[in-house]
């Protein structure tokens, strides 16, 4: 059932930037494909940290690091999507893969706080890098190329781009989920000493993860840098880092497309409430607030919750 | 060159002095009630507009800091019977964002009451001028109060915690939650307490930065940081941790952006250094803190057993 659900919203996505274009509202498909980048940044941080029970406080580090990758390239003069795009989820998993092999080795809190602080420590390099334009950011001077006569320039043909990289990201997420791999990572979120006691090697397997997560950020981060034609290491701010983590607990940790949820919540809200007022980020506040106290499970949980009710 | 180093050592005290106000208030939560606070920054905001706000309208920096202590600790209460409570028996992801939530909206309720710009709180009348510690050395008569008022408040608080009942249920409760209130500690209320008087450490702080760093919006996020990596390095729920974190922090956050950049310039081309120096300097602390965790997570000195 859940999956012609997800058959029937990836078709609408699909027709929609053609309704868009009809009624001449193309302004909604740029949007809609920030929606969908941040949709699968989200979700990479829901796999480590909805599925793996790893609260990373440090997942814009690989977003900004998959951004600059595609930027830093760009003004070198390489500008092939097949060659930035990649080379984007190889750098950020590499790099996740790096501070995951220290971060892993601690627990709880200090989780956090050694996440949170490789963040930070990546936020400052990217701010000296003055040859990459240091705390101003760095422009991109066009979309990264794809050839087959497609110009990515164009709102449209970049929203599809985008929607097949976010669908082709999540399905593999949820093979991934599914399959062994996944399973395993699932049980060490519930219960770590036990997989431990069964034999399972637990800090390799939450490093794949972490690692595969940072990847799939970076890659999102690729996508963001064409979409806004600019980086700056604000990118890279825990600030970012906790906005990510609100569109997660807001869609549902824990839940597949929690962080498509999350995003598309988080996004809208954002642009509807900042055409009221400038102090948005008041509701904002407030709607993470009751959504922590009361609903801890998120929308997904609410939704699944009044589905399992109807039943 | 020696009255420079002089003066960046006196400014890493200062500077480290500061950053302990905030890190005790925060390890102490942290060590007694579990919770990660990521509002204290908020406090020290409200406290540091607060005071800004009362030199505004009656001009006396004095009565300002006290009725900021006041206010920030009556606001700090008020937000823990609320809200806080809720979140003592929550994993700490629930926590983080919780407080996350709570940063945000006040940020917001104070860009509405004062606005997006920077507010201009200045150094009281009678500190505001330089004070001849050495010959041919001089040093702000208002840092040195600052310097002065962060070692009074290190040793009230010492006294407070060490040489005081309710100091020994704060000990009793960071080193054991469950066994202190086991033995008749009225937890409720030492919660309560704790966070206000969290509060209030946080308005002194706000109130000592606020002329020297900018009154603003955000103020709290920056400094927030330091003060976690501050009580990890330290142990967390120890004062005495906070203390030594806070120092070492300070100083190698001050020392290092004032001497980086110079000793890189030594040895490399001026332009790099100017941009990998000021970078180096604020990674340093980082550093310290993933060498801390990595090698002695539990801190300096720990406080739980």
């Amino acid at each position: 059932m859940r999956n012609r659900l997800a058959i029937g919203v990836l078709l609408l996505l699909i027709a929609f930037p053609l309704a868009a274009k009809h009624w001449d509202q193309l302004f909604y498909v740029s949007f809609a494909s920030r929606i969908l980048i941040y949709a699968l940044a989200a979700s990479s941080l829901n796999l480590i940290l909805g599925y793996g029970g790893m609260v990373s406080f440090g997942h814009a580090a690989f977003l900004g690091t998959g951004a600059y990758t595609v930027a830093i390239l760009m003004d070198e003069g390489v500008s092939s999507a097949w060659v930035s795009w990649p080379l984007a989820f190889f750098v950020s998993a590499l790099f996740a893969l790096v501070i995951g092999a220290v971060s892993l080795r601690t627990r709880g809190v200090y989780f956090i706080m050694i996440t949170l602080a490789f963040a930070q420590m990546a936020y400052y390099l990217f701010i000296s890098l003055r040859a990459y334009g240091g705390e101003d950011g760095l422009n991109l001077a066009t979309r990264s190329r794809v050839g087959f006569g497609l110009d990515l320039a164009s709102d449209l043909t970049f929203y599809y781009v985008v929607l097949a990289l976010a669908a082709a990201c999540l399905y593999l997420m949820q093979r991934l989920l599914n399959a062994r791999f996944g399973q395993v990572v699932q049980a060490i979120r519930d219960n770590e000493t036990r997989m431990e006691a069964i034999g399972f090697p637990t800090y390799r397997y939450k490093l794949i993860c972490f690692a595969l997560a940072g990847g799939a950020a970076g890659l999102a981060g690729a996508l963001l840098a064409n979409q806004n034609g600019f980086v700056s290491p604000n990118l890279l701010q825990w600030t970012q880092s906790g906005t990510l983590m609100i569109m997660v607990i807001l869609g549902g940790v824990g839940y597949l497309y929690g962080g498509v949820l999350g995003a598309v919540v988080f996004l809208v809200l954002e642009e509807a409430l900042s055409a009221y007022t400038v102090h948005w980020q008041l509701g904002l506040g407030l709607a993470l607030l009751a959504i922590v106290l009361y609903a801890r499970q998120g929308l997904a949980g609410l939704l699944a919750d009044a589905v399992a009710g109807r039943r | 060159m020696a009255t420079l180093i002089l003066e960046q050592t006196l400014n890493g005290l200062q500077f480290g002095l500061m950053l302990f106000l905030l890190a005790a208030g925060l390890t102490l939560v942290f060590g007694i009630m579990d919770l990660i606070n990521l509002a204290h920054g908020s406090l020290y905001m409200i406290g540091a507009y607060l005071v800004a706000a009362v030199v505004r309208a009656t001009g006396s920096f004095a009565l300002a800091v006290l009725v900021a202590i006041l206010g920030t600790a009556a606001i700090g209460i008020l937000l823990e019977v609320t809200v806080l409570r809720r979140l003592y028996t929550r994993d700490h992801l629930s926590q983080v964002l919780a407080t996350f939530a709570l940063l945000l909206i006040c940020n917001e309720v104070v860009r509405l009451v004062f606005g997006s710009q920077p507010v201009m709180l200045s150094m009281p009348n009678g500190l505001a001028g330089p004070v001849q510690l050495l010959p041919g050395f001089y040093y702000p008569a208002f840092r040195l109060a600052v310097i002065g008022v962060g070692l009074a408040v290190a040793v009230l608080l010492y006294l407070l915690v060490g040489r005081t009942r309710a100091g020994m249920w704060v000990r009793a409760g960071a080193s054991n939650r469950e066994m202190a209130a086991a033995m008749g500690i009225d937890v409720k209320l030492l919660f309560t307490a704790v966070f206000g008087v969290g509060a209030a450490l946080c308005a002194v702080a706000g109130a000592m930065l606020g002329p020297i760093l900018a009154v603003q919006v955000g103020m709290g996020e920056s400094i927030l940081i330091l003060a976690f990596v501050v009580i990890v390095i330290g142990g967390i729920g120890s004062i005495r941790g906070a203390l030594v974190g806070a120092l070492l922090v300070g100083m190698v956050d001050t020392v290092g952006r004032a001497f980086v950049p110079t000793l890189l310039r030594s040895f490399l081309s001026p332009a790099v250094a100017s941009g990998v120096g000021p970078a180096l300097a604020s990674i340093a602390i980082y550093v310290l803190m993933a060498a801390v965790l990595f090698w002695r997570p539990q801190g300096l000195f720990p406080a739980r057993a």
